[in-house]
This record gives C-alpha cells, structure tokens and sequence, in this order.
C-alpha cells in the first residue's frame, strides 16, 4: 500500500509541477508586459432584424465605454489590462441570443452585457447563468428577468414594476400640478408581451387614481395605416392619449394624429418607443411637440453624461437610451473588474453584489444590487420642447417644467 | 361606432389603399391570364422595386413620383429579360416548373435584398407625406390621393394598350388562344416577356407610389402580394378590371374591419372574403368560367 501511495504522490507531484511550470510559462510574460493580456467583454445586441436600430445604438454606447475604458489605461488592478470587445448578434430573437452566447462562452469572455429586448435577455441569461458568466441587462424591464434566482444576472436599469408605477405616480403629480385637466384616457398598445402587458395594468390602474379609460386599441407590429386608430381617437375625444408601441409605429400613430388634427390635450407615454428619441424630434419635430414619456434617461445635471452626448453627436449619431444605458453598463464592469483584481467570473459577480458604482450617468445614484436588480434604478419624465427633450420630473433632475395641457395649435 | 364622421374618412381611406393594392393585382392578374402561371416573385419584385425607389430617393435625391418615370422602363426591361432569359428557358414548357422558377426567384431576390441592405426598415421623409386634403368630412392624406389618380391613369392606359395596339391585340390572342395565336404568326415568346415585363412595371408604380407613406424591408412584398393573390381570386383569374374592383373591396374591407374588430384583426376579412369567393364563386367577380 504504501508503495502505491507514494507512487500517487509522485504522479501528483509531477502534475502539480508541470501545472505550476505551464501557469509559470504563461504568467511570466503576461507580467512583463501588462498590456498585451486582454480581459474579453461580450457585447451581445440585436444589431440586425426587426430591433436592429436599437441593438446599434445599444453597441455603439458599450463599444464606446470600452474605447474610453482603454485609452484611460485599461483595467489598472489587472496590470493595465485592455477590454476586448466580443460583439454578438442577437438578431431580434431569443435563439439568436442563445446562440451567441454560447460563442462568446467558447471565446471565453468575463462577462457578457446586453440583449436589450425583455425576452432576448431572459434566454441569453439562463444560458450564461449555465457557465457561471456574470450577465448585465442593459435595458429589458420585464421583472422576471431578475426574479428568477440566477446568480449571474444583473440589472442596471429599473424593471417594469418599477417604471409603471412611477409614471402613474407622477401623471397624478403633473395632472395635479395643472389643475386637473385630465380625466378621461384612450391606450393604443401593440398587441405583443410589453404594449398589452402595459395596457392591462394601466387598465387596473388608471380607474384606481380617478381616471376613466374610455377605450384600450390594439394594433399589431408592424402596422402600416393608423388613419382608423385616430379616427377613434377624434370621435372620442379623450383628454390623453396613452401610446404603448415601438419606435416605427409611435412615429406613424403621431404623425397622422397631426396630419388628422387630432389633439388631446397631451399624450402621456409609458416607455414610448419614440417619445424619448432624438431621431424621432429631429426628423419630425411638429408630431413630436409636447409629447410627455416616462422612460430611462441620462442625469441631465451630470457633465460626464453632456460630456457623452457631445462625443455621441460629433460622430453623427443620436443620443438614445440604448447608448448611455450601454455605456454605463460597461463602466459598471470595469468597476467590478477593478475591485475583483481578476477576470475570474466568480470573482466578477461578488465584485458586482458588492457593487457601490456612482461613475455612470444615469440619475441613479450609487448603484446596490438586491438580488441582481439595481434597487436605485428609477426612469424620469421627460417632455418633447421646442427642439429638445427636457426632464420635468422629478424635481432633483428637471430641466424644464411640464407644459400640460398642450397648448392649441 | 357606426356615426358617419367615423365610417365616411374610413371608407375613403380604404378605397385610397385598395387602389394600390388593385395596381400591384393587376400585375398579377396580367400575368396568370396570359401566361397561365402564378408568379411568386411578384411579392419580391415588388420589394426589390420599393428598394429601387428608396435608393433613387436617398442617394440620387429623386422624388419618388419622378423615379416613377425612370423605374417603369428600368423594370419593364427587368420584366422582359426575366421571362425571356430565366423564367421562360427553365420551364422548358412545363408549367408546375415555371411556378418552382418564380418561387425561386422570390427566394433569391428577398435574399440578395437582405445579403445588401440588412433586415433594417427604412423610411423615405417627404414634405408632403403627411399633407392632408381637406373634403370637409375627412382629411384625405395627398400621397394616396395622388396614388388614386396614377393608378387610375395607369389601368386606363393598359386597357387601351390591349384594346388598340397591335402588341395588346396580341396579348389578348396568346391569353385566349396560344397554339391559334402561334399559327397566326404571333411570336409567342415575346409575347410572354412582353406580358411579364407589362406586370413587372405595374410593380415599379405601385413601388413608388408605396414609398412615401409606407417603409421598406426586405420582406414587405409579401404583405401586399398575399393581399393582391385574394384580390385576383375575387376579381377573378385574368381579369384587369376585376383587379381593380376587387382591390377597392378589398381595401375597404381592410377598413372596416379594422376599425370594428381591432387593428390587430384587421386583415382578417381579407382572408374570410377569399375563403367565401373560393367556397361559393371560384371563378371570381368578373372572370371566365373555369
């Protein structure tokens, strides 16, 4: 017996010193020269498909981060170390995702941050979640997503509890504010999970804080004609329009309120896929005039995120969401990566529950993780001015105050 | 619901879009009467003639009404050289093989749409997009008015190309009669691309009259080209003015029924209408019996 011990020992002994001269081998250089090693990011959007603007956006404002991230040194805990950007396409679809992040876990990434899409991000993280790789939603609401006890997920951003409920209590401020003009409400939602969704709790909701939803439209995405949705509108003649859509059908639905004449005296949007948008003031400003939307911004007090802003429109872009919610998702990581001295996914998670991350530039605060939800996350409102988006509430953040009822053309 | 402020704007607007959608069955139409074949790459020809006036917007900054011009040619050719030098070689005179070639066609113009421009929607901005008419009762958006008019003009000129000349007397001999209409002397394969080229620059119309109210994608044909197949069944097979009755049906029909069940149910009296025409007329509002 002790014969074969000792024989174990010895093999042991030899592995452990091959594996000790082989990490030797590797390690030897990488700290001679610090930056040729490379922590690698997974960059995952859907940058083609029915969200390919959105997935751009989102890939510009992350590729971004991380362009500034290495120029500033890389990451110092890990001797300099650059960001290497992975980019996935997500495709508009949960397989897609799926499928790269299956890829950027072959390719050996830290982290993975993206999927902008609800479901996209739900999938894309169960299966990192399978890897132990740290996985930080930029922008899907949907409140499963970090509900679901995965140790790997991460959201910067608020979810859709939270979004719904602060728009409803400030729509009772601003409404308050102005003497109460609004009482009656109309919704017109896309017929998908996030517009019905919506529709069905502002359904709940609305009554509960004194308002009357006289009718509640569905239309499919995509929809080509919304001449008879605002033919209903006008016969109604409700005091506010509540849209629930994505960018291309908010910006037809209105533009042919304007071309139609119909005018409530305001449209109050819940993540309004157009209400919050740059693209969308700057190609139609008319239709866009005093549209209110309660939404995720960027913390207009802040120089770092003017700062952005100004880089982001020298290149000719738009500043949208999707940009400034990557970029601080990235900031985010390297932060963690920081504090955790290592590339390790295990390390990387600890380091982002620990997380007290204030360098970003969204209105949040010091960023605090429970149970993977950012528990300072909050949107803000938003109001379309003369030719620029203006936040109204809350108060700590405005730039300018509601104008509401919409004055006559 | 039912007050006239609402229905009298919807009807309107239904008859503005099933001009369009009447134009894009003519080509259809035209097609199957003479040729006896479906086209499947109507969907996608459409598509690619959409992408022609996108781009002859955005990159040469021509009006889509001035690209029109240029594009019904360009399309005509297009029409001409398809039937001539693909379609017609590889059906070899069968006609289950010329349905498997324009299917195939479809496939490889959606895709090289895609491979060149990506899955993205894209739109065209035009001052007057959004300018209405205003009839006292509704606000008619001038694009589809505009539209009304071309396709009226166009379906007017067609009937007098196959009544008057001497190439539509031909085209009418072929579709009624093509081994006597051989005899005679007529070159029926010219005919062929002659009638191919005549659907495929009805598409290039149709394209550019879509264009500044409607966005394009490699997939959008296929909205308009299931709508034109019901709207050819309806007017019935061959037939060029029950194209253009069946498309003002069938756009008001989209209409109403999106205005009383719901947008998101809104196509679907297109396709109880097509089952009901199969079901109790098959030969269509105006077409020959079978």
């Amino acid at each position: 017996m002790s014969h074969w011990l000792a024989q174990v020992t010895r093999r042991r002994l030899l592995q452990t010193a091959a594996a000790t001269a082989a990490t030797g081998l590797v390690s030897a250089p990488s700290v001679l020269h610090a930056q040729g090693s490379a922590v690698k990011l997974g960059l995952l959007h859907p940058v083609s498909g029915a969200l390919s603007y959105s997935g751009q956006q989102g890939r510009l404002g992350a590729t971004m981060a991380v362009e500034e991230v290495n120029a500033a040194g890389g990451i110092k805990a890990l001797g300099g170390a650059r960001i290497e950007a992975v980019l996935g396409d997500a495709q508009s679809t949960p397989e897609g995702g799926n499928a790269e992040v299956e890829k950027m876990n072959a390719a050996g990434v830290a982290a993975i941050v993206g999927g902008y899409s609800s479901s996209i991000c739900l999938t894309a993280s169960q299966t990192a979640a399978r890897y132990d790789l740290p996985y930080v939603v930029d922008v899907g609401v949907a409140d499963n997503i970090v509900t679901r006890g995965l140790k790997n997920t991460f959201r910067f951003g608020p979810g859709f509890g939270v979004i719904a409920k602060t728009a409803l209590d400030n729509l009772v401020t601003i409404n308050d504010q102005s003497g109460k003009p609004a009482k009656t409400m109309m919704i017109v939602h896309e017929d998908s999970l996030f517009g019905s969704g919506l529709a069905k709790l502002l359904n709940a909701q609305l009554p509960e804080r004194g308002f009357q939803v006289l009718e509640t439209i569905s239309h499919p995405t995509p929809t080509r004609d919304f001449n008879n949705v605002v033919l209903k509108i006008k016969a109604q003649n409700p005091d506010l329009v509540i849209p629930a859509n994505y960018y291309n059908e908010y910006v037809l639905l209105a533009r042919t309120m304007q071309q139609q004449r119909a005018r409530p005296k305001g449209v109050y949007s819940i993540l309004g896929g157009a209400a919050s948008s740059y693209k969308f003031v700057k190609e139609f400003p008319e239709a866009a005039q005093y549209i209110m939307d309660c939404n995720h911004w960027f913390d207009p007090r802040n120089p770092k995120a003017l700062a952005l802003k100004k880089k982001v429109e020298d290149r000719g872009e738009f500043y949208t969401y999707e940009v400034f919610m990557n970029y601080s998702c990235i900031l985010l990581i390297a932060d963690a990566l920081e504090r955790a001295g290592s590339a390790e996914r295990g390390k990387i998670i600890a380091a982002l529950e620990g997380s007290t991350f204030s360098g970003h530039v969204m209105p949040y605060g010091p960023t605090k993780f429970v149970n993977g939800q950012n528990e300072g996350a909050a949107p803000v409102n938003t109001q379309v001015l003369g030719k620029d988006i203006q936040v109204i509430f809350p108060q700590t953040f405005a730039t300018a105050k509601p104008v509401f009822p919409m004055p006559p053309a | 619901m039912l007050s006239p402020v609402i229905l009298v704007p919807a009807i309107l607007n239904g008859l503005l879009t099933g001009a369009v959608y009447g134009l894009i069955a003519l080509g259809l139409t035209l097609i199957y009467g003479v040729l006896h074949i479906i086209n499947f790459a109507h969907g996608a020809l459409l598509t690619a003639a959409m992408f022609a006036a996108f781009f002859a917007h955005r990159v040469l900054g021509l009006d889509p009404y001035v690209a029109a011009v240029m594009l019904t040619p360009l399309f005509f050719a297009l029409g001409y050289c398809l039937q001539r030098l693909v379609i017609g070689p590889a059906a070899h005179g069968e006609d289950r093989n010329v349905l498997l070639v324009t299917l195939g066609l479809a496939v490889v113009i959606e895709n090289l749409l895609l491979y060149a421009f990506g899955a993205d929607t894209r739109t065209v901005n035009l001052d007057y997009a959004f300018k209405v008419v205003d009839l006292g009762i509704a606000f008619l958006a001038v694009p589809r008015v505009v539209g009304f008019g071309v396709v009226l003009a166009v379906a007017l000129a067609l009937w007098l190309v196959l009544s008057l000349t001497d190439t539509g007397k031909a085209i009418r001999a072929v579709a009624k009669e093509k081994l006597g209409a051989e005899l005679s002397g007529i070159d029926v394969t010219h005919i062929y691309a002659i009638t191919f080229a005549l659907g495929t620059a009805c598409l290039a119309i149709a394209a550019c009259l879509l264009i500044p109210t409607y966005y394009v994608n490699p997939h959008i044909g296929n909205a308009f080209v299931l709508v034109a197949f019901t709207i050819v069944v309806l007017g019935g097979m061959g037939s060029v003015t029950g194209a253009l009755i069946g498309g003002f049906v069938i756009g008001v029909v989209e209409s109403l029924c999106g205005l009383y069940l719901g947008e998101s149910l809104g196509q679907i009296g297109i396709f109880v209408i097509f089952i009901l025409v199969l079901l109790l007329r098959p030969s269509g509002l105006l077409g020959e019996r079978a």
